[in-house]
């Protein structure tokens, strides 16, 4: 079950967040739990046998069994946004390596 | 201990999502979706207003919306103004990037690696080929799967693979920062040309033309174009910030 294997993502993600000290850990932790949220959103639209919604030469009328777009399109914003934030996550990382020396939040501010 | 706290949250979290998700009524079993009962259903006929019609690719002519592809339809016209939050959204966050990694002179990355002659005249021959694909993803976005931004994200690639195989290559960022800015203001253009014609922000008042063919659906794939291009231009901002530093 695809909702299932999304939702232990995201708790993974959820347990790497609150546990590791490394601020690129940190960061790949947000984007497993962003991915399986992402997953878990599309897999709200999927219908058995569905097909994409794309009308085609093959898929032609709209009387055919096509799977939710609206869950697709909310998806692809969020997987833009994701990009962002973890570009902008990763250049506050080497910011921090740049000033400090170390990744570890743990051995920062000993200075 | 900690780590004892942290995997009972997790654990606590998911059970309380699985828990609040069985039988639920707002919310069926796994691919037994009935998307006719849901708003979508309204996007795939291409009418929100009236009673739906049917659609046929190739034939229906000035449908409510043009798109083949209805993800498109949702993304660059139903909900057009939140596309445009969330380019927004990408143009702050590349801001960002710049603003902490930026610097005035700027060189390449000191790097262990020095490509040989090979790698750097393939990367030469493999750019090509990889723009030309995310153009053309992005020019079909209204009719094939992909569209604005993984083309975009393709273009950004292009450029990364020439930063990667060449340890003194650096890309005009100038041009790519007047590019960025051109196709965002040219969207809010679009935009304001919807509400002076049609009355409405982001309001398509160009003929829709025949589902399917390339030139249909008005300023969709213009939108996605202008979308491509911005996309691309920030990440390949973005790939240059990180791979340069101080120095002369």
């Amino acid at each position: 079950m695809l909702q299932y294997a999304a939702i232990v993502l995201i708790m993974l993600g959820l347990y790497g967040i609150l546990t590791k000290r490394n601020v690129i850990k940190i960061i790949v932790s947000l984007n497993i739990l962003e991915i399986g949220l992402n997953l878990f959103i599309v897999s709200v639209g999927f219908v058995d046998g569905g097909l994409a919604p794309i009308f085609t030469s093959q898929n032609a009328t709209n009387d055919l069994n096509f799977v939710d777009p609206l869950p697709q399109a909310l998806v692809l914003t969020a997987i833009v946004i994701g990009v962002g934030t973890t570009a902008l996550g990763l250049a506050i990382a080497k910011t921090i390596y740049a000033k400090y020396g170390t990744f570890n939040l743990d051995e920062m501010g000993e200075k | 201990m900690k780590n004892f706290l942290a995997l009972a949250l997790s654990l606590f979290i998911g059970f309380l999502i699985i828990m609040s998700l069985r039988n639920n009524v707002a919310f069926p079993e796994y691919g037994t979706v009935n998307v006719a009962s849901r708003v979508s259903q309204a996007y795939l006929d291409r009418d929100v207003t009236e009673n739906p019609g049917t659609v046929i690719f190739g034939e229906s002519v000035n449908l409510e919306s043009g798109p083949a592809n209805t993800v498109t339809a949702i993304v660059a016209d139903y909900r057009s103004f939140d596309t445009l939050g969330e380019v927004t959204v990408l143009f702050v966050s590349s801001l960002g990037v710049a603003l902490l990694l930026g610097t005035k002179k700027q060189k390449r990355l000191e790097v262990d690696f020095h490509p040989n002659f090979m790698l750097r005249v393939g990367s030469r021959a493999l750019f090509g080929i990889i723009l030309m694909t995310g153009i053309y993803v992005a020019i079909h976005g209204h009719l094939t799967p992909g569209g604005g931004f993984p083309g975009g994200a393709m273009i950004a690639s292009s450029m990364l693979l020439l930063y990667l195989a060449n340890d003194s290559f650096r890309a005009k960022i100038k041009g790519f920062k007047i590019l960025e800015s051109a196709a965002g203001s040219a969207y809010i253009l679009i935009g304001l040309i919807g509400l002076l014609v049609g009355g409405y922000f982001l309001q398509n008042v160009l003929d829709n033309g025949t589902l399917g063919s390339l030139f249909s659906a008005g300023f969709i794939p213009i939108i996605y174009v202008l979308i491509g291009l911005k996309v691309g231009s920030e990440i390949s901002g973005v790939i240059d910030n990180f791979l340069t530093e101080e120095g002369v």
